[in-house]
Formats: structure tokens, sequence, C-alpha cells
């Protein structure tokens, strides 16, 4: 390829993501979680040679945090019935419990949502996500069967969309969610740009 | 080319309808059979009917004249709808697809493109075989995409597929070979499906003797190999013999399950007081006789060899099925040893691919293995037919290493001795290698399996990572292809060699697709080599290979 196909996409860097660019190995002494703290050096996957990742609107945080609670009420909803109406101890302890780790999963919220990046490189999608479970894509535009953009209730009140990456393959699993409507519409558009000019069969 | 190919519209067998129907027939002509069963019995052995059936309610009521009208009228209606659905129903092949038009009432027009076509099958199964008609079947991409040509006339259906195959591999003008050589066999007479829609049917000089030669052709064809000899070499390059077919059948985990069920059985039995697991466990073992002796006839006479547009492999003994899998179009390649298996060196061979035939039972069991069982040898014949690039020693030794191999410094990138934590047995196994256009994981100690996923068909790479392996510096790591048996994955891998596999792993796969040529298979050749590697049938090279 002559030029580097990075696209020309504004608004994509968040500057309030405090969470450390991908650098050398050596290089990663802030502790970024729990986890990286206790495992040896260089434990962590990472992918030094990347480049920066762009990543989703902090507003997504807000989706989740939604959706979330929505959970615990449902939970909370069906515990209290079961322990008040059926005389069910045992489901108030159970749904305590899922409360509780719903909480804790609240307030990890804002930094896996963080966690979730994207570049376009010269002629792979790179994907990340997760921070406890990490998870790195890579997809060659050329396996592009489609993108998919939706859009939440909540997300639409934000302005935000989901965009997915389809391949041939269920278990690609590329999904950016939590772009601003009008990147999610620019990063379909150069998607499906690029997996023009790299055509490949099945 | 049968004048099938040439851009007109066609009917199919005029019998499809009925043999389309057929088990709905067998089940009308079953019911009938049970409702007058005292009165047949009568009539052939002369045993007086103790009580009334159908027919004599009919008599004593007096609507003789009326049951023959309901059942005349039900007969034309059936004749007329049989008909109008054979009128309606056409397809056409031109250069660029495949078309089908059907229905009556709700039509419906069908078109795949032949470049995309992933494999194409006949299936001829056990009644309309004895008609000598066979289905033919489209496989492309997606869910129920198929495009279904059933039924056609045996040695048309194997016409047809040979043009099919030739148009949707790009070779423009018909090749020389020994099929275009050997004088076309004359259709049965009396077949309008070979004549263009509308021309009228075939003289009606000679009936006696065109009916004699229908029955000699059918006979011929029931008893003739599966492989027609003008498309493919005629020997299957692996024979399975009838022992070890019984012995892979028997030795499988299925057979462990079963086990397990007689003993449980057993000791319900002599315990005594549990009479419910009797009745919750011996119909399901009646019923894994019944799953032995499908297993076992689905996999007789089973053949595979290479032809000059893909890769043939063919099963059954009543239900005959024979697909083509043009070059490309295998996903991924998985070749397994069982524990049970090992004493005797048998390995099975199963693939991932994007089309799916419809019409295989066993759960899908006979459309992805390619290879039931065989010897080492045979899975390196096996291989050098369906992996592209595998006729280069390098990679072959690097695949012999990788199904025999306990480990150790041998061309795989394997998981470091902290992997012992999370794969106790098989660390040493357990790594990946790159060559020739294919990627290998090598997996497993107790049940050997190595993955082969060739590049050019990889839709992308994964790697993960949980707290577990983390701690461990370890990472796993996974190759997405399209859905199938085979599961490209690796469980435990060094994080530095995890990433490395990314990037090699992604580069090679995007170098390989622009260099693929897979979807017009045979355009190549026109301009350069005469044939791919990846489909000369198996030489005497494949036989160095064997231990």
């Amino acid at each position: 390829m002559a030029e580097q196909p990075v696209p020309d996409y504004p608004g994509s860097e968040y500057p309030g993501s405090d969470l450390p660019a991908a650098g050398p190995p050596g290089s990663d002494a802030p502790v970024v979680d729990t986890a990286a703290a206790v495992a040896p050096v260089g434990a962590r996957l990472d992918l030094p040679e990347a480049g920066e990742w762009k990543r989703v609107s902090p507003k997504y945080v807000m989706v989740e945090i939604v959706g979330t609670v929505f959970f615990l009420l449902i939970v909370c909803a069906v515990a209290g019935t079961l322990w008040l109406l059926l005389d069910l101890v045992w489901a108030a302890w159970v749904g305590a419990l899922i409360a509780l780790i719903t909480l804790i999963s609240l307030a990890l919220e804002p930094r896996r949502v963080r966690s979730i990046g994207y570049q376009l490189r010269a002629d792979d999608l790179l994907f990340r996500r997760g921070i406890m479970y990490q998870r790195f894509v890579s997809v060659p535009y050329g396996r592009m069967q489609l993108v998919d953009i939706t859009r939440g209730p909540v997300a639409r009140l934000l302005g935000l969309a989901d965009l997915k990456f389809v391949t041939a393959a269920a278990t690609s699993g590329v999904a950016i969610p939590g772009l601003a409507e009008a990147d999610a519409d620019a990063l379909r558009d150069r998607l499906v740009e690029l997996a023009e000019s790299r055509r490949a069969g099945l | 080319m049968t004048s099938l190919a040439d851009g007109d519209w066609h009917r199919l067998h005029p019998a499809s309808p009925l043999l389309r129907g057929g088990i709905f027939v067998f089940a009308l002509l079953g019911f009938v059979i049970a409702n007058l069963r005292e009165r047949l019995v009568d009539l052939v052995f002369g045993i007086p009917r103790e009580s009334g059936d159908p027919l004599d309610e009919i008599y004593e009521r007096g609507a003789v004249g009326w049951a023959l009208l309901a059942a005349a009228v039900i007969l034309i209606v059936i004749l007329i709808a049989f008909t109008l659905s054979w009128r309606m129903h056409t397809f056409r092949v031109s250069d660029e697809s495949v078309e089908v038009r059907s229905g009556i009432l709700f039509r419906s027009h069908r078109q795949a493109r032949l470049d995309r076509i992933q494999g194409v099958n006949i299936v001829r199964p056990l009644i309309p075989r004895l008609f000598g008609a066979a289905k033919l079947e489209v496989s492309v991409a997606g869910q129920d995409a198929n495009v279904q040509l059933a039924y056609l006339g045996s040695a048309l259906a194997d016409g047809l597929r040979r043009d099919l195959l030739q148009l949707a591999s790009g070779a423009r003008q018909p090749r020389p070979g020994p099929g275009d050589l050997a004088p076309e066999t004359p259709p049965p007479a009396g077949d309008p499906a070979l004549m263009p829609a509308g021309s009228p049917l075939a003289a009606q000089a000679g009936r006696r003797q065109a009916l004699n030669d229908y029955a000699s052709a059918r006979v011929g064809e029931f008893l003739a190999p599966e492989l027609d000899p003008d498309a493919a070499p005629p020997e299957s390059v692996v024979r399975i013999p009838l022992l070890r077919l019984i012995g892979s059948i028997v030795f499988s985990g299925f057979t462990v399950f079963v086990a397990v069920a007689i003993v449980a059985l057993v000791v319900s039995v002599i315990v005594g007081g549990s009479e419910w697991l009797l009745i919750a466990i011996f119909p399901g073992l009646i019923a894994s006789v019944g799953y032995y002796i499908s297993r076992f006839t689905k996999s007789l006479r089973y053949s595979i060899a290479g032809t000059r547009d893909g890769v043939r492999v063919g099963f059954g003994l009543l239900t005959t099925s024979n697909e083509t899998l043009p070059p490309g179009r295998i996903h991924a390649i998985g070749v397994t040893q069982p524990l049970a298996w090992r004493p005797f060196g048998w390995w099975q061979i199963s693939i991932n691919k994007a089309g799916h035939s419809t019409n295989d039972g066993a759960a899908g069991q006979a459309a992805t293995t390619v290879l039931p069982v065989g010897s080492l040898s045979d899975v390196a014949k096996v291989l050098e037919l369906i992996l592209p690039g595998f006729a280069i020693d390098e990679p072959r030794a690097l695949i012999q290493r990788g199904l025999t191999s306990r480990g150790g410094d041998d061309g795989f990138a394997n998981a470091p001795r902290r992997a012992a934590w999370l794969r106790p047995f098989s660390w040493r196994r357990t790594g990946y290698a790159v060559s020739a256009g294919a990627v290998l994981l090598r997996r497993g100690v107790l049940s050997r399996e190595l993955v082969l996923v060739p590049l050019a068909r990889l839709q992308s790479v994964g790697i993960n990572q949980g707290p577990v392996r983390r701690r461990l510096r370890l990472a796993s790591a996974r190759l997405h292809t399209v859905a199938g048996p085979v599961s490209a994955t690796l469980g435990v891998i060094d994080v530095g060699e995890a990433e490395r596999l990314l990037e090699t792993v992604t580069a090679g796969a995007v170098a390989s697709a622009d260099s693929d040529t897979s979807h017009h298979w045979s355009r190549q050749d026109i301009d350069s080599t005469p044939a791919p590697a990846a489909v000369t049938p198996a030489g005497p090279t494949a036989a160095e290979v064997t231990p």
C-alpha cells in the first residue's frame, strides 16, 4: 500500500481517557488495575507495535449504567417478590448477592468503557476491549460482509450509535459500541470503502 | 457440454413431483394398506374376514358411486397439480448463474452466481435412485441458500454437474479431456427434461427397445461406482476396509456412553426397585443400534478423488451422496485421533465449509467428514487433495510432526512450561506454525488434534486473556472461520507469542487473499500453469509420507 489509509476522522480521540496508550513493554509503569499489579511485568496482553487506539465516547458509560440499573431493579423485584410473597428466604440472599456483584461491576463500568478501543491499520481493523478479560481481534478489511449500525433508546438520547463489523465467521464479534452518530456513519463509510478496495471472496 | 447448460429454460424429470413427495406417497399407501389389511389377507390367502372395513361400510350404505367419484376427483386433482408443478418448475444455467423458477400459486425465482458456488452435491435417495433419478444441489454460502434441482435423470445430473463446474471455474473454452473424447451417452428415450421446454416428446417407435434399454441402464447405474469415469480419476485415493470401518464406529466416544448406560442398567436391575431407570435408558439403547447402523451405511462405499474442479467425496450404500468441493472452498481442516483409535493409528478428517447441503442425515455427519477413518498415509493422500500447497516437502513434514510429534523444537511455536498448570499433559504439544499458506494449530495429547486453516479463507484472528492466564503470562488464541465442526483455538500460548501470532497471521491472511484466485479456479491455467497443485490427483508421491 502506497499511502497509509488512516482516516481523517475527527472527534474520535477522547482526551478524558486516562488509560495509558500502548507503549513499549517496559513503559507500562502506571498501574492500570489490580490484576496487572500482581502479575509479573509483561504478563498483560498488549500490542506494543500497534499505534494510537481510538476510544469510544465517554458518554457510553451512561448507556451501560442505565442498562445495569434496569437489570438491578428487575433482580430486586423478582427477589423481593419471592421473599415477601412466597416467603422464600434464600431468594433474598441470592438477590442480594447478584445485586452486590452488579454494583461492583457498576463501579468498574467507566474503566471498562475506556478499555474499548479500535484502530484502522493499513490492511486490517484492530479491536480491543476488556480489562479483566482482555480480547484483541484483528480483521482484514477484505473479509467484511456487512457493517451494522444500531441505536438503542438510551444511546439515541445521548446521540450515540453502535457499529458492528460482520464477517462470514460468527465468532469474529467485532462490535464497537458508543460512537458518536456522525462518527459511526463516517467510520461505516470508511470501512466499506476500504473493504471495497481489498475485495476478497468468501 | 450437455444441452442443459445452454442458457435456455429446462424442465426437471417428469416424475419429480412424485419423487419429491416420496415419503408422503408411501405414508398414504401405508394408510390404505393398514385399513384394508384384512381384505388383502382374504384376497391373497383366502382367510375369511371377521369384521368390516371401510370398503364394506361404503358398500352397505350404497355410496359406491360417490366413493368412486371422490376417488376419481382426488386422482385428477393430484395429477393436475403434479403436471402443473412439473411444468412450472424450470431451471436455467447460463455463463454467470444458475436459476430456478418454481411454484404454482406462490412463484419463486432463485438465482445463484456461479463464481459463488461452494459445492455441487448429487444425492440419490434410495427410491429415486431405483427410478434412475438424482437430485443436484448447488450450495452457496448462507442459511438455506441452496439451489436444488430435484430430480434429474441420473446421467443428466452428472453431465450438468460437469458443465456447472466448468462454467464456474472460469475456463471459457471447452477443455480437452478424456470426458470430451468419449462419446456422449445417449439420453434415455422419452426423457423430456433433455428437450427445451415446450418441444414435443420423443418418438413412440421402438418403445419396447427403449424400455429394455431403460431397465438395463437402471441396473447399470445402480451397480456402478459412484464416481463417473469421465470427470474423475477412476480410483478413489483411499479405500476403507470393512473391518476398519466397523472398528472405528465401535471404538468411539459414543460406545463409551452406551457402555456406561448398559452398566447403569444392569446395576439398577440387580439392585432392583428402580424401574424408572429401565424405562429411561432402554429405548435409548435400542435407538443407539439404529445410530450404529446409520453411521455404518453412511460411511460405506466411501470414496474421495481429485478432479480438475476440486475434490469429490462420495458416501452411502442405499442413499448415495456425492459432493464436489471446488478448490478454496474449505475453510478449516481438522485431523483428529481419539484415544481409542491410537493403537490402530486411525485418524479422522472433518472440515468447515460455508455452503451446507440440506439433505444429509445423521446431523450433518457425512457432510463435514471427508475421511471417516484412515491411516496416516490415507490422511496424507486426502490432505494432498484438499489443502493447497501440501505437495511441497517442507509443509508435509511439518504436518507429519503436527500429527504425531510429542512436542519440543519441531517447527511449532509451543506453549512454555508454565502452561502445564492449565494443560498438564498436552502443553508440550500445544502450539502453532504458519507454512505454505496455512496456519497449523496442534493440541491434545490423549486425543490428538491438528487444525489447518488456509490463510486465504481466514476471517479474523482473536487473542484473549483472563486473570488466570495473566498470572501465568499466557493467553489464548482463536482463528475465526465459518461455522463448522472444526474450532481453531489454542488454549495456551505465551503472551509475546500470542501478539506475534496476531500480527503474522493477519499479515498472511491479507497477503494470501490478494493472490487468491479460487473464485474462478481455472482461469489461471489459461495463461499460466496447467493445473494448480491442489487439485492434482494423488500420485505416487503420496506414498512417501507413510511412516
